[in-house]
């Protein structure tokens, strides 16, 4: 089978068509390609149809945030609303030792076997896995959109801060989505987003969402990790924080710079194991300085403001997996899954469901693999872990969390 | 006040009225879905106990969450619940388990506080064990006291029912004792609830067993304390304690609980709306009665002509399916047409229905009709033909090919659905081109949808009728029966009906097949001719959505349920015998049979053997895995070179050290890399203390600190070897961390797949024991070797007082040497192998996976199987040089499964060479190199076949899937013969 390329041409006549995960980052994302010159559009549906063609195209034994992503977009190219010889698909390569590496490849079987096989397919690699010479992730965007994961992150912690206790139900999604139509309006004003651009609404966004009239009330935090796509996205989870919130709890989800700094923190560490390129090390050695110094911004902002509870700074959040688990175990959420359940119960959140897709590999050992060992050291921790799954039924899973919940409100 | 608990599980209601510790009332009755109905109607009968007064209440339960819901009513969660209710009953309680209809929980009371539940994945609970009784066709209460005279237990695999039912079927085909297997099945649940709830917690101290199942099965309850060595003070069985949850609601209920009236509490139970939001609905399967005639007269026409075998006089034909769940006859007449038919449940003793049957066919036959041939069929194949002196018998793929070939000389595609299988062939010229056939997780056959019909009180066929015009068919998805059984749940919860479930159920059995078992896209895929049959398509349903779901017609022949009976009649006229051997009325009346289990003790297999031995002395054994039981100590030895591995791994023996013991556990990689680690500690002075090859007492040793129950079962049996080692008190054991695997060069990257190369950090983190020994997991890359020795020479000198970096330099480059030698020698014997399927015109099988499947626990004997059937075995590393490395459509990442590519590419350039490759089940990473093995395979001409392999332990299934393989081998060579002739 040949990769169809995605060409320079196509840069200026394609529509990029993007997977969802977390709506306001993926949105944020997206703009800053469009203002590189990119066409691209986050899709959204989320039908039952798009498990249908999952499952019609992809082996199923495959996880399953693979036949949710592709099941997404073939699910788009059938609905008729694109022009299919003017359509590109995106999709994430991490290249790791995980399957996940291998998501691209299943796209694009299946795409031949639907028909579709003259649809490009790009690789999102920050390691060069595939080439393109009509995209390409240049250092300029790369920052930008580090940004976007930054005030992605920022307003999905503001909001899971505010949603439970709000006073007048929408208050705080309608901040979100204020805030979002902002950054995205005020992003397009600017090819280049710079730092000190953004940097100066953090405090404005901090001000607007303590505005929110909010109640006292005592509320049970549940923390969520877990594989990343079923932690995240609503479509591979059931709506889990809906579920939380309708419970009344207040969720708490570490964000996605953790992932993005816990990925360049390997490479640092592969070399340290194994040996090798003395550059490649010493580069993710100056990003990883460069992400740490973002992150601590955003914490000392919150901290100095005094409202909300700012998040753990990753170099905390290494040093918090030691007890458990090496460095070295890098594959899927590898160590930093464990790192976050200990970090969460540094925290203060107890409650913790920790969510995989069945049968999810890396999981068996960071996950369902760690929980002992952190209730071991954490007599108080109650720790729940839930398989998602095309075929699972939301009340066995949900039978699963309220237990969790049941035991969770006999310390409040 | 008083205190009302109501406990709605999956299967039952439970309600108890209490005044303050005193029991008033207590009710426990099947809900058969009518959840409202039933709670309504036990409040009622209550009526006079609870009076007009307000009183407080609660709900629990797994349907009782949808119903408190919809209510308005207060919920407990159901363990939560539990645990209010332990008081109750005794003090001083360290532990409880207790089943319910489909959930298992364990709390920890003392100790650290914890409670958990079962996975998704897990099914040993009373649902289970009802699917097991009537499978063995006997009542619960039946299955309990047959279980009381059992003699042996069997393995069966615990993990959930469909890997049970894999087990026990063939069991019960071979004649096994049903006393056994009712315990055995216990016993399932028993080992389930352990490995699949404890998790490496100890259950000792006071345990209480609650809930329905463990109050009525006493056997399951004596499994229970003997498995747990519980003395009869500790094991604590409470009279109420089916009741337990419904106890703890109304303990709950006083605290936090609605304060009703009865008539407000019946109000709002009654009143409440179903939320039918949750279920997903499908198209009705016919809109009206004039759609279903107009399908139903264009299905009668694909029919076999009968004749009556009373006015008949001739030559006749015998076939005999004796399948996993069903029973076939059928006697047809030289020109084919059918002159008696049988069709029915083998009742877990196909042996004398077959008698029975055979009986009255030939007193029906008298001196007019002549038997000229007989032919036995399908999973009991070997026993009736061994039982009644059939003349032959033949795979039953082969057996269906036939049938269907007969009916429509053009057939492309041959889809059949049984009891337990799904088979589907496609035929290229003339002969079976690939053969796909359901695996254990993927099960949703026939006696599924008859299994579900019983549970909800009905019969097979009135249920299939009550699909046919359902007018809102829940749409239940494709997955396992497991996960049906949830989805079912929740389709009643949201007031589904019995024909709404039935539709969806049909749909799914037609899912499940056309995108899990056929992989196919669309319907083009499959064929222009498809022939339907197996029992499961008379069900009209289930034609119906077939057809819907492919956008097609198919022919569904009347006598879908006897294709393979048909087939086996029509094999038997092809011999042209001029006599048979299939006994005389006179035999038959004089037949007996029994059956005796013994243990086989010739290998370390130790195969659970059934002696069936009949009334003139011959005696059949099955549930053997290769040939010396029978006894045939002449036949030919087979090169083997999964027994060649296992040899040389015995072969490297231990010299004593100045440095002392080191301890290897012999698991996942190891069985490639110990040669590499044995030299290595050797050279640097350690005696190298080898785990021995997995037993099935080595993995029961350690499943016990198992935490994740969907992990590939190689790696469950780690834990054994730990504990062996631990026993041994080694002082040190060495298992290290390999992200990477050496680079072989035949792929993008060369790692380890992510259970292999962390699971050291889960033993650490699980195996309580490994305090008693120092433990080292180190990070190693030794596909670097430089860095390996500098790596190894820090962290050894630093573990090691004394330890030098000359010494590790040293000790590596051994470790080194040794590897490449011993792929040398794996590579010369493979090479050794095939020029000796040369020399002697011989077939030889490649059996491709992981270079832990020559584990005899792992592969469960199937080279010995393989070379039973007269193919010799060669392990895929042994071929994965000689090719040069295979570009594929995937990312190529991991060292092993490059391997299969290169062997599957080097297989298509050999004529006598074939390949099968063995997958673990939960293996994700083989969801992505199966379908390119298949991909390369097929383009070259060859066969695919691949067997998924677990805990379940019988080959009955891999048996007849090797020997379909052959069949087509022989079809495909002799088809190529006659082209070149």
């Amino acid at each position: 089978m040949e990769r169809v390329i995605f060409t320079k041409e196509m840069r200026e006549t394609h529509t990029i068509l993007i997977p969802t995960m977390l709506p306001i980052h993926f949105h944020l994302m997206a703009q800053i390609f469009n203002q590189h010159g990119y066409h691209t559009e986050i899709l959204s549906n989320e039908s039952q149809a798009v498990i249908n063609e999952g499952l019609r195209n992809v082996h199923n034994d495959t996880c399953y945030p693979a036949l949710l992503v592709i099941g997404q977009m073939i699910d788009a190219l059938e609905s008729g609303k694109y022009d299919l010889d003017k359509v590109a698909l995106l999709i994430t390569q991490t290249g790791g030792g995980c399957r996940a590496s291998n998501y691209i490849h299943l796209l694009r079987k299946a795409l031949q076997k639907s028909g579709y096989g003259n649809i490009p397919v790009i690789s999102l690699s920050f390691t060069g896995l595939e080439k393109n010479p009509g995209f390409q992730v240049t250092v300029p965007i790369l920052i930008q959109l580090v940004y976007a994961v930054l005030l992605g992150d920022f307003l999905t912690l503001l909001s899971n801060q505010c949603k439970p206790y709000e006073l007048h139900a929408g208050d705080t999604q309608a901040m979100v989505d204020r805030w979002e139509k902002k950054l995205l309006d005020d992003f397009s004003k600017t090819k280049i987003v710079r730092y000190s651009h953004i940097r100066r609404f953090y405090r404005e966004i901090l001000d607007d969402f303590a505005s929110i009239p909010k109640s006292k009330e005592k509320k049970v935090r549940v923390g969520i990790v877990g594989e990343i796509y079923v932690k995240y996205s609503p479509l591979g989870n059931n709506n889990l924080e809906a579920f939380l919130l309708s419970e009344g709890a207040e969720v708490v989800v570490p964000g996605l710079l953790d992932f993005c700094m816990y990925c360049v923190f390997n490479g640092m560490e592969d070399r340290r194991l194994y040996g090798g390129n003395f550059l490649k090390s010493t580069a993710n050695g100056v990003v990883y300085q460069f992400l740490l110094k973002k992150q601590k911004d955003i914490i000392d902002i919150i901290r100095e403001h005094g409202v909300f509870a700012p998040p753990t700074p990753f170099s905390t959040t290494v040093t918090l997996a030691d007890p458990y688990i090496s460095h070295g175990v890098k594959m899927g959420e590898g160590w930093l899954l464990t790192a976050e359940m200990a970090e969460l119960i540094h925290q203060g959140v107890n409650n913790i469901i920790c969510t995989q897709p069945f049968g999810c590999l890396p999981n068996h050992i960071v996950a369902k693999g760690m929980i002992r060992a952190v209730k071991e050291k954490n007599p108080d921790a109650n720790i729940v872990a839930v398989d998602y799954d095309p075929g699972a039924s939301a009340v066995n899973q949900q039978n699963r969390i309220k237990l969790m919940l049941a035991n969770a409100r006999k310390d409040i | 006040m008083l205190r009302v608990g109501i406990d709605i599980g999956s299967t039952t209601v439970k309600v108890v009225v209490m005044q303050d510790e005193e029991l008033l009332f207590r009710h426990y009755e099947r809900h058969f879905s009518q959840v409202r109905q039933k709670t309504a109607e036990i409040l009622r009968e209550a009526a006079g106990i609870i009076g007009k007064e307000p009183f407080a209440v609660a709900l629990s339960g797994s349907a009782g969450f949808g119903l408190a819901k919809a209510a308005g009513l207060e919920f407990v969660q159901e363990v939560y619940a539990t645990g209010k209710a332990v008081t109750y009953f005794s003090d001083g309680v360290d532990i409880v388990i207790e089943l319910g209809g489909e959930d298992a929980k364990i709390l920890f009371l003392t100790g650290g506080v914890e409670e958990r539940m079962n996975g998704t994945c897990a099914g040993g609970t009373g649902a289970f064990i009802d699917q097991m009784a009537s499978l063995l066709d006997v009542t619960p209460e039946q299955l309990d006291q047959l279980a009381s005279r059992h003699e042996k237990i069997y393995p069966i695999a615990s993990r959930c029912g469909v890997f049970a039912k894999s087990d026990i079927q063939p069991l019960l085909n071979q004649g096994a004792r049903k006393e056994d297997i009712a315990a055995s099945i216990f016993q399932a649940v028993v080992d389930q609830t352990i490995t699949g709830l404890a998790q490496g917690r100890a259950i000792k101290g006071k345990v209480a067993f609650l809930g329905g199942p463990l109050h009525f099965f006493k056997e399951l309850q004596k499994r229970f304390s003997e498995t747990l060595r519980l003395s009869p003070e500790n094991a604590l069985f409470p009279d109420l304690g089916q009741f337990s949850v419904a106890l703890g609601t109304a303990i709950y209920a006083a605290e936090s609980g609605n304060r009703l009236t009865l008539s407000e509490l019946l109000n709002k139970i009654e009143s409440a709306k179903s939320d039918t939001s949750g279920s997903r609905h499908l198209k009705p399967l016919f809109e009206n009665e004039a759609k279903y005639e107009k399908f139903k007269a264009r299905h009668a026409k694909a029919t076999v002509p009968h004749k009556d075998i009373a006015s008949y006089s001739g030559p006749a034909y015998l076939g005999i399916d004796c399948g996993s769940t069903t029973t076939k006859v059928v006697l047809i007449t030289d020109k084919g047409e059918i002159l008696y038919q049988y069709y029915g449940s083998n009742r877990g003793n196909p042996v004398q229905i077959i008698r029975d049957e055979l009986i009255k066919i030939r007193t029906l036959c008298g001196d007019r009709v002549e038997i000229l041939g007989s032919a036995a069929t399908g999973y009991g194949e070997e026993l009736i033909q061994n039982a009644f002196s059939v003349d032959a018998g033949l795979v039953e793929t082969m057996a269906h090919f036939r049938a269907a070939r007969f009916f429509n000389p053009q057939v492309d595609f041959i889809l059949d659905i049984g009891g337990q299988d799904i088979k589907c062939f496609q035929v290229k010229n003339n002969s079976i081109d690939s053969i796909m056939l359901n695996e254990a997780c993927s099960s949703g056959c026939g006696s599924f949808i008859e299994t579900f019909a019983r549970s909800m009180g009905y019969e097979i066929a009135d249920f299939a009728k009550a699909g046919l015009f359902a007018k809102n068919p829940v749409d239940l998805g494709s997955r396992c029966t497991v996960f049906m059984n949830s989805s079912v749940k929740q389709a009643q919860k949201d007031g589904a009906g019995v024909d709404d479930i039935s539709a969806g159920l049909s749909m799914s059995v037609v899912k499940n097949a056309i995108y899990k078992v056929i992989r196919a896209h669309s319907a083009d895929e499959l064929g222009k001719h498809i022939v339907v049959q197996g029992g499961t398509f008379y069900n009209d349903a289930v034609l119906r959505s077939f057809e819907r779901e492919i956008g097609g017609e198919v022919i569904r022949p009347t006598i879908a349920g006897l294709m393979g009976a048909y087939g086996a009649a029509l094999y038997a006229k092809s011999l042209r015998l001029e006599k048979s051997t299939l006994f005389t009325l006179d035999e038959l009346q004089h037949f007996t049979h029994t059956a005796r289990s013994v243990n086989c003790g010739l290998c370390n297999n130790h195969c659970a053997l059934t002696v069936n031995t009949f009334a003139n002395g011959r005696k059949f054994i099955s549930g053997n895995k290769c040939e010396r039981p029978l006894g045939m100590k002449n036949k030919e030895v087979l090169p083997n070179m999964v027994q060649w591995k296992l040899e040389r791994i015995r072969a490297l023996t231990p010299k004593e050290g100045p440095r002392g013991k080191i301890g290897i556990p012999l698991a996942l990689n190891m069985y490639e890399n110990l040669p590499f680690w044995f030299a290595f500690f050797t050279e640097l002075g350690f005696e190298v203390v080898v785990s021995p090859i997995t037993t099935l007492d080595i993995y029961a040793k350690g499943r016990y600190t198992i935490p994740s129950d969907t992990v590939c079962y190689p790696a469950k049996l780690v834990h054994g070897h730990i504990e062996y080692l631990l026993d041994q008190k080694v002082p040190v054991i060495f298992d290290p961390c390999l992200a990477y695997n050496f680079d072989e060069h035949k792929g993008d990257n060369h790692y380890n797949c992510p259970v292999v190369a962390y699971y050291p950090e889960l033993l650490k983190s699980n195996v309580a024991r490994l305090h008693e020994t120092r433990f080292l997991y180190p990070y190693f890359g030794l596909h670097r070797e430089k860095d390996f020795v500098k790596k190894a020479a820090e962290y050894f000198g630093q573990e090691f007082s004394g330890i030098t970096k000359a010494e590790v330099k040293k000790a590596a480059a051994a470790a080194y040497a040794a590897y490449a030698k011993w792929k040398s020698e794996t590579a010369a014997e493979g090479r050794r192998i095939l020029d000796w399927a040369d020399q002697n015109h011989r077939q030889a099988v490649v059996l491709a996976g992981r270079p832990y499947h020559v584990d005899p626990e792992i592969n469960h004997g199937i080279d010995k199987l393989l070379n039973s059937l007269g193919l010799a075995v060669i392990t895929e590393d042994a071929v994965s040089d000689l090719v040069e490395p295979q570009k594929v459509d995937v990312l190529n990442q991991w060292t092993y499964h490059a391997r299969l590519y290169n062997a599957a590419k080097y297989v298509t350039t050999r004529k006598n060479l074939e390949l099968v490759q063995l997958v673990s089940f939960g293996c994700g990473i083989d969801a992505i190199t199966t379908d390119e093995v298949r991909a390369i395979l097929e383009k070259g001409g060859k066969f695919y076949t691949q067997l998924k392999i677990d805990e379940i332990n019988n080959l009955g299934a891999v048996r007849i899937r090797l020997r379909s393989l052959i069949g087509a081998i022989e079809e495909r060579d002799a088809a190529d013969g006659k082209e070149q002739n």
